[in-house]
């Protein structure tokens, strides 16, 4: 019984090309509906992202946090788990980046706050993924809903917190006070001015170096180390997984820890990166987009950085779209994320059975 | 005291209608095979398309027409992925989710230019409270007068029509011919396929239910409980009313009490706001936000253990080869 | 009736995508007689039924039922002209009851309660004509698989079904209940029904049919008049080649006891006794079969034994470790004490589908430190060694970067049993260890777990199969409702005594054998 092969490239690049195609082609519309021009609001989304130095900046900066995110839910993903709780891990994340820096900003040097502040967000991120985690092992609880009421308790909590512990004294704005310099992490037109190459500044900084790093790591794990062999048989076949003595209760739990941690490591680039203060509200919807980035992204590390790079791009050319034509709202790449997660998702068959029958035929 | 207690459980109800309607909604669709996450997405994009056009036309029974046919139009969306395409459950509920909380800003801004809101709803907009016959007349009965006055009458339609369909859904659940093969798709589909039924035209109606349902706790939100839209208005209530379907067991009338649970202990938290409890000193007004996410917790991994739900749910049905 | 045919099929064909499931098939089923349908897996059969039931729509060809050309579409188009159908995996709903699964799609109106009235006496009617007792109110789910397999037959004749195929009708029934099928089926022909049935069982054809088609490859290859041939020419036509259907084998040698299992038990999750107090041996140099219809306790015993599941009382000696409920070691544990197990589902527990071979080929070995270097997996080591192995027990093709799930299910079976094989173990645990493999791979197999047991090994062999039981065993236990109710010495052993003591009816049938 032979079956004809489908060239890797088809699956890889081609699939998810017409998948976009599709989402942006929609949004097009959307904005028709709206009654604005799509091509002058396209052409603005790639001038505010790629045009000027400062703005590419700002579009990696974007997509610093969304390799993290994205990052995390495919670690899951592959494991067969649904990590939606990206926001409230990002958030509970940032807040354990932030204390590490208030706690120790005047005592450390910089290069001892920033192993700190990457347990810190790892810590703190993992925690919150922590009980759905728990309990998705233990008790069999969705653990789709038990993370997005996580997220909505995170919010919550972060008011609290802010408004009753952390704010600034004095101060009627929802924010802690600045940290000491030690606990600022560079910027990249900062690291690289010693180096002889300038850069617009911009807030690109230091964690989008970590970002790659954590890339390659990740990379590592899942595909090269027997912790990832287990991980990966148990998104695909937990009966297997059982069969081969692999303990799918335990994996589950650090697999999420792990897509915690990833999602606070949001935390150092907004946190420790930008804001150099705790402040409510960083994650801007960054835990969703990572949904969508590594759907787009095959759940391959790749993948995930050149899908991060374009929902960036959406990000800042966003921005500067909302600018320049004030009828369409930011919320419009909220619209973008979703058709994305919807063709590149849940419609993903539609495309692939289609194209993969024009190759078989003919190869036939 | 007595009193109390009766405009408690009047909160209750009022604070339970939404969910009612969207844990039913889910029922159809759950027992039919499909996981339908989006049920937060069909509430808002409903509630949203209901005070809209409630505004633009003045009356919120077309608002009702229009929230119906948006959730309809998104449950289709989701049957599409599903059904037709074989697409993950939870990805297209996310998707349907992610694309209706920016949708709705983005159309909003354009229409009413108030930065997403639809503009505050008035009279014949809203849905309004109805007076039961007599219940002027009998208020001052001890006890009889106060439960059928207060608690009882001066409900909005859409409150009294949320709790006429649990009985409903009974019925059709359990003693119709459309009862028994949506209950057999959720277990087997391939016993149903097999029996010469459609399986495929039986889930889209399943769906359609759904939508319908979702679409008027959506109409409900904007246009009766709230006067207009706001953004992400629904504030997790779809999530909710899933967990309520999983500690019902996907059957009405526990289902209905899980909602009322939730709603009880919602009105039950509203009323401690500010108030100091002894010990603890005085609530703050994050807890009762969280109670009802903490509440949903806590059902799903204490009292339940391991819900079983209908066998085949969430897995695509693709016809086995030979 | 101008045609003696109840169904005639005209040049059917059929494609899958890449894959020609039925070639220009040719088939005449006599009006009122049983006729079989063999051939091996894969042959194209349960393809060819359920394009007659409507489940698929032929690419091109014709279909007559009674005479009349006919289309068919869906199985609503075959349930209307009269063709019913038992499929191998039962279609109920297992929590509905006997009466619910039957009416469905046949409800007789809107809402049920008319229907049901209508339905009880319509049933009555038809357990007192073809003798098929069974309690229409009882949930499905509680019923064992011989009278689930009756209401399957039952919703069938209830819509007026006029000709009935059954797909694998055996697979899951004792011989003493196949030979009780067979009799309802003789009892449903003499009533004019017409039987097709679909099997790779050539004792069942030989034993039950008038007239049997071959297919071999998508294609039909033979008919013939049952009673003008026999097993071998049978063989011959499914395989293509001729076939040996017995193996050769010297008598055993047993040495020590290498597993001692005493008093194993073991509860569901729903707190059901699926193993009531187990005990047995395995010696070195024996093969132990383990005879019963599926679902008496013999995956569980597996189960527990491989350390997939925990013990929940008893005790099991192996290699100077003693396991017990307190003591419990789950499967990667019993692999480091040198024990294997070849799970009786390869698609679902064997292997994973969606890696590439050599990935599902180190499954269970994974931490090895022949994978594995101190932090990463050693790739190439896996490559060299799968390489190897697919050359030495002839996996075709020997790719080891293909898909799992793009190996014939004979290939996907010598991966499983060359990757656990291999590891030397002590004891190796079989389930099925043929399901779903061709005649011709099946000699091979048989023949490397004979080589096994000569080398010294403790063998326990499951399988629903009773002539590779009787074939390959030194001795056999059977198993029925999770405790052992007979053991015997293999040369002692006949298919009906072993039967008998599977449906626990030994007793009872000496006893009618006295009263006779």
């Amino acid at each position: 019984m032979s079956q004809a092969k489908v060239p890797v490239w088809v699956n890889v690049a081609l699939i998810p090309f017409i998948n976009i195609m599709l989402a942006f082609l929609v949004s097009a519309l959307i904005i028709l509906s709206i009654g604005e021009n799509p091509i002058e609001a396209a052409s603005y989304l790639i001038y505010g992202a790629f045009g000027y130095e400062e703005g590419i900046g700002y579009t990696l900066y974007y997509t610093t946090n969304l390799i993290f995110t994205g990052l995390a839910v495919s670690i899951a993903f592959k494991a067969g788990i649904f990590n939606i709780g990206g926001e409230g891990q990002a958030y509970i994340g940032g807040l354990g980046v932030g204390l590490t820096c208030l706690a120790f900003d005047s005592t450390m040097p910089l290069y001892i706050m920033i192993p700190l502040c990457i347990i810190g967000g790892a810590v703190f991120g993992a925690a919150w993924a922590y009980i759905p985690a728990y309990l998705n092992a233990k008790r069999g609880s969705h653990v789709v809903i038990t993370t997005i009421m996580f997220n909505f308790i995170a919010s919550s909590l972060m008011v609290y917190l802010m408004v009753n512990w952390l704010k600034k004294e004095g101060s009627m704005s929802l924010r802690s006070r600045e940290f000491e310099e030690s606990a600022w992490l560079p910027y990249m037109h900062e690291i690289l001015a010693p180096l002889g190459i300038t850069i617009e500044s911009s807030p690109l900084n230091g964690s989008f170096i970590w970002a790659l790093i954590c890339c390659v790591l990740i990379w590592i794990l899942i595909w090269h180390t027997r912790w990832g062999y287990q991980l990966r048989t148990l998104g695909m076949s937990a009966t297997a997984a059982v069969y081969a003595g692999i303990e799918n209760g335990k994996v589950t739990i650090w697999v999420m820890l792990i897509s915690g941690a990833l999602a606070g490591f949001v935390g150092l680039n907004e946190i420790m990166g930008v804001n150099h203060s705790l402040l409510l509200n960083f994650t801007a919807g960054y835990g969703f987009a990572g949904i969508a980035v590594s759907l787009m992204g095959r759940n391959h590390p790749i993948g995930i950085v050149l899908a991060a790079i374009l929902f960036g791009a959406l990000y800042q050319g966003g921005s500067e779209l909302a600018f320049e034509i004030p009828t369409i709202t930011p919320e419009i790449v909220v619209v973008i994320q979703g058709l994305v997660i919807l063709f590149s998702g849940a419609l993903e068959h539609m495309c692939k059975d289609r194209v993969e029958s024009l190759f078989i035929r003919k190869a036939a | 005291m007595f009193e109390a207690i009766i405009l408690i459980l009047d909160a209750t109800l009022r604070v339970s209608t939404p969910l009612v309607l969207a844990a039913l909604a889910g029922l159809y669709a759950e027992r039919s095979g499909i996981v339908d996450i989006g049920l937060e997405g069909k509430l808002l994009g409903s509630a949203f398309a209901a005070a809209a056009a409630a505004s633009v036309f003045g009356s919120a029974w077309i608002g009702l027409v229009f929230g119906i046919m948006a959730s309809v139009g998104l449950a289709l969306i989701h049957g599409f992925a599903c059904i037709t395409h074989r697409g993950d459950h939870i990805v297209s509920g996310v998707a349907i989710n992610t694309i209706v909380a920016g949708l709705t800003v983005t159309l909003g801004l354009d229409w009413f230019a108030q930065g997403g809101q639809t503009p505050a709803l008035i009279g014949d907009q809203r849905f309004v409270p109805l007076t039961l016959p007599f219940a002027d007349a009998l208020a001052d009965v001890p006890v009889i007068g106060l439960i059928y006055s207060e608690l009882l009458s001066g409900h909005n339609i859409l409150v009294y029509l949320a709790f006429a369909l649990v009985p409903a859904s009974v019925w059709l659940v359990y003693k119709t011919r459309f009862g028994l093969r949506l209950r057999a798709v959720g277990e087997n589909p391939h016993a149903v396929d097999t029996a010469g039924i459609n399986v495929a035209f039986l889930r889209y109606r399943a769906m359609i239910i759904c939508g319908i349902l979702c679409g008027i706790a959506g109409v409900y939100l904007s246009t009766a409980h709230n006067a207009g839209f706001l953004k992400d208005m629904s504030a997790g209530k779809g999530y909710i009313a899933l967990a309520a379907l999983i500690f019902g067991k996907w059957r009405p009338i526990p289902v209905m009490f899980a909602c009322l649970l939730f709603g009880f202990l919602d009105a039950v938290a509203v009323r401690l706001q500010g108030v100091s409890l002894p010990g603890i000193g005085e609530v703050p007004v994050q807890a009762i936000e969280v109670l009802p996410y903490v509440l949903t917790i806590l059902l799903l991994a204490g009292f339940i253990g391991k819900a079983v739900g209908p066998k085949a749910i969430g897995r695509p049905y693709v016809k086995e080869r030979g | 009736m101008t045609t003696p045919y109840a169904i005639e099929l005209r040049n059917i064909s059929k494609r899958f995508g890449a894959v020609q499931a039925n070639k220009d098939i040719c088939l005449k089923v006599t009006a009122g007689s049983i006729h079989g349908v063999i051939g091996e897996n894969g042959a194209g059969k349960s393809t060819l039924m359920s394009i007659i039931y409507g489940f698929y729509e032929a690419d091109s060809g014709d279909i007559e039922v009674g005479g009349e050309g006919v289309r068919i579409r869906t199985s609503e188009d075959a349930i209307r002209y009269g063709i019913g159908m038992v499929h191998q995996h039962f279609m109920l709903v297992e929590n509905f009851t006997v009466l619910e699964n039957i009416i469905l799609g046949a409800e007789g109106g809107a809402l049920l309660k008319g229907g049901i009235e209508n339905a009880r006496a319509e049933l009555h009617r038809l357990e007192q004509e073809y003798s098929l007792d069974v309690d229409i109110d009882a949930v499905v789910e509680d019923l064992p698989v011989g009278l689930q397999q009756r209401v399957e037959i039952l919703k069938a004749l209830y819509r007026g079904a006029k000709v009935l195929i059954l797909d694998e009708p055996t697979g899951v029934l004792t011989p003493q209940e196949a030979d009780h099928l067979f009799r309802i089926l003789k009892s449903l022909k003499e009533q004019g029904v017409t039987v097709i049935i679909i099997t790779h069982k050539l004792r069942e054809i030989l034993a039950s049919t008038d007239n049997v088609s071959v297919m071999r490859q998508g294609q039909m290859v033979a008919d013939r008049v049952t009673a003008q041939t026999n097993k071998e020419e049978l063989a011959e036509l499914m395989v293509g080649k001729k076939v040996r259907l017995t193996v050769d084998k010297n008598e055993a040698k047993p040495t020590d006891v290498v597993l001692a299992a005493k008093d194993l038990s073991w509860f569901d999750e729903q707190g059901i006794e699926r193993l009531k107090k187990v005990s047995l041996d395995l010696k070195a140099g024996e093969i132990v079969g383990v005879a019963g219809v599926s679902g008496n306790g013999q995956s569980e015993l597996l189960s527990v034994l491989s350390g997939i599941s925990p013990l929940s009382s008893g005790e099991i000696q192996f290699n100077g470790e003693t396991i017990n409920a307190k003591n419990s070691k789950n499967a990667q544990q019993m692999r480091d004490l040198k024990m294997a197990h070849v799970p009786e589902d390869r698609h679902k527990m064997g292997l994973v589908t969606g890696f590439e071979a050599y990935e599902s080929a180190i499954l269970g070995y994974h931490n090895s430190n022949a994978y594995n270097g101190k932090l990463l997996l050693d790739r190439q080591a896996m490559l060299d060694e799968c390489n190897e192995r697919m050359q030495k027990w002839d996996v075709r093709p020997p790719n080891p970067h293909l898909k799992t799930a793009n190996f014939s299910g004979g290939n996907q079976q010598k991966i499983v049993i060359a990757r656990e094989v291999e590891q030397n173990p002590d004891v190796l645990l079989i389930g099925q260890p043929t399901r779903g493999v061709d005649i011709g791979a099946i000699e091979n197999i048989h023949e490397e777990i004979i080589k096994l047991r000569d080398a010294g090994k403790a063998i326990l062999l499951v399988s629903v199969e009773l002539d590779e039981i009787m074939a390959l065993s030194d001795r056999i236990i059977v198993m029925l409702d999770g405790a052992i109710v007979g053991e015997l010495n293999a040369k002692d052993a006949d298919e009906r005594t072993l039967g008998l003591m599977m449906a626990n009816a030994l007793n009872d049938e000496v006893k009618e054998g006295n009263q006779a």
